[in-house]
């Protein structure tokens, strides 16, 4: 097992879930209520990294942000800011990666309000801030917990996207699944078992938790 | 709703909680990075062939130095493109001199580095291998025809130096265009090498891994190719721009005594060949 692998993971599926709540909530909802011109291709793009393949997206961020492309190089020269094979890189590769467990997941479940609730919450003068509080948010409490938890264990789990856009350097980049392969090429079988046994248990625990919340919250 | 069926919902212990690991993470993640620039790793890209001889050489290094260094390995070729795309790489050990003047061609390290060592290539079979070790290829050749060979392990030659050494030979053999069915291609030689043994016949590799104490546990025999069948793989360190002192003094440590006594464990030649 190597330890700094899966603090590292950890780190990295912590922040992006931290990211990803506010961005899933907001998004999620304002999708659901709006209607706009557009809105087919925005919700395209935000299931797109799920068919994917995360190479591919971590091509495009590698030949985008990486210091020999204009923007790459534009970013280090006036902010001084290197994002790829850094761990600020692995950040943005996550939140994309993981946008299509959030956003449209959400947006479903707040889709699945009933309006008049909402407009009952109104007549009575609720200010929007508790109508979301105290009547929209407990509604999709399930649902929110059921995404953050596969969001979570997913980008614990990520590799191809890591592989491209942070390269292998311990203690920076080399996340949990990165380490897998890479003890494998060094024939240490057993640390890459105990890496591997961890997510097999986390994302089987994960799965289970999501599914026995989606039949608690159906009517 | 009531007030009871929402405050079950979200307890507030729970909703406590959340607040707090809100708060806390920026916290830890402020202490990873800043810790990071306190005492800045070192951190040093190697040819995959120095998977085990560099960790047991910088181990070393660390217990004299007190410096900690972080090891990333893949092929030459691989790393020189990581480099050119920003990887914050410190010092670069390539198994191809040419990929390191490359780099200080264009600019990217304090000047043209050194010659740590010189590779050699070797043909790596796994325990029960069909294939027979007769120091010629002569077998190797004879296996194509007789179906025992079924996949043959080597690096990418793209961009992986053994691979393209390993190319060479074959072609020096008269094997090249018959083995191509049977190739299979690793990303780098520690790679090639896990495919030669676990799931192929066998594999060309570089001598370094097989030496590896690890390796020979998991091997069935091996046999080293002449070293005029395929250019020489000079292995050339570069330190690139604005690594810290630490860079140039663990430079020095692999051209030292220790470092030249560790290379030469692992089968590598001396720089002078």
């Amino acid at each position: 097992m190597e330890w700094p692998a899966l603090l590292l993971s950890l780190e990295l599926a912590a922040v992006t879930l931290l990211i990803l709540l506010p961005i899933g909530l907001w998004g999620g909802r304002w999708l659901a209520y709006h209607s706009f011109p557009g809105r087919a291709v925005v919700e395209a793009l935000l299931f797109l990294p799920l068919v994917l393949p995360p190479t591919v997206l971590g091509y495009y961020l590698l030949v985008m942000l990486g210091t020999a492309a204009p923007l790459g190089r534009w970013l280090q020269e006036t902010l001084g800011v290197t994002l790829v094979f850094h761990f600020s890189g692995l950040v943005i590769a996550s939140i994309l990666v993981n946008l299509p467990l959030m956003v449209p997941v959400l947006q479903r479940s707040f889709e699945a309000i009933d309006p008049e609730l909402r407009l009952a919450a109104e007549v009575i003068g609720l200010p929007a801030w508790r109508i979301f509080w105290q009547v929209e948010l407990p509604l999709v409490w399930r649902t929110l917990v059921s995404a953050s938890v596969i969001t979570f264990i997913h980008t614990l789990g990520e590799f191809g996207v890591v592989l491209m856009v942070g390269g292998n350097i311990p203690g920076e980049t080399r996340t949990l699944s990165i380490a897998i392969y890479d003890r494998v090429q060094a024939f240490d079988l057993a640390s890459a078992d105990a890496m591997a046994f961890l997510l097999l248990a986390l994302s089987l625990g994960a799965v289970t938790l999501s599914f026995a919340l989606a039949k608690r919250g159906a009517p | 709703m009531t007030n009871a069926n929402r405050d079950r919902l979200i307890p507030n212990p729970a909703r406590r909680r959340l607040v707090a690991a809100a708060l806390a993470l920026p916290v830890s993640v402020a202490a990873r990075t800043g810790g990071a620039a306190f005492g800045e790793p070192l951190r040093v890209a190697a040819a995959a062939d120095l998977k085990y001889a560099l960790t047991d050489l910088v181990q070393r290094f660390e217990a004299q130095e007190r410096v900690a260094v972080r090891l990333t390995f893949g092929s030459s070729g691989q790393i020189a493109t990581q480099i050119r795309q920003g990887a914050p790489f410190h010092l670069f050990l390539s198994a191809d001199e040419r990929f390191a003047l490359d780099l200080a061609e264009e600019g990217r390290t304090e000047g043209k580095g050194g010659v740590y060592a010189q590779g050699r290539i070797a043909l790596a079979l796994p325990p029960g291998s069909p294939l027979k070790a007769d120091g010629t290829l002569a077998d190797l050749g004879q296996a194509i025809g007789d179906g025992r060979l079924k996949r043959l392990a080597i690096a990418n030659p793209e961009h992986a130096p053994y691979g393209e050494r390993a190319r060479q030979a074959l072609i020096h053999a008269g094997l090249w265009e018959a083995i191509q069915p049977f190739l299979v291609f690793g990303e780098n030689v520690a790679q090639a090498l896990q495919f030669a043994l676990s799931s192929a016949q066998g594999g060309i590799v570089s001598l370094s891994l097989v030496k590896a104490p690890p390796v020979q546990q998991q091997l069935g025999g091996f046999d080293l190719i002449p070293a005029q069948w395929h250019t020489p793989l000079i292995q050339r360190l570069v330190v690139v721009r604005g690594a810290p002192p630490a860079a140039h003094a663990l430079a020095a440590f692999v051209f030292g005594p220790t470092g030249r006594a560790i290379l030469a464990a692992y089968g590598f030649l001396p720089p002078e060949g």
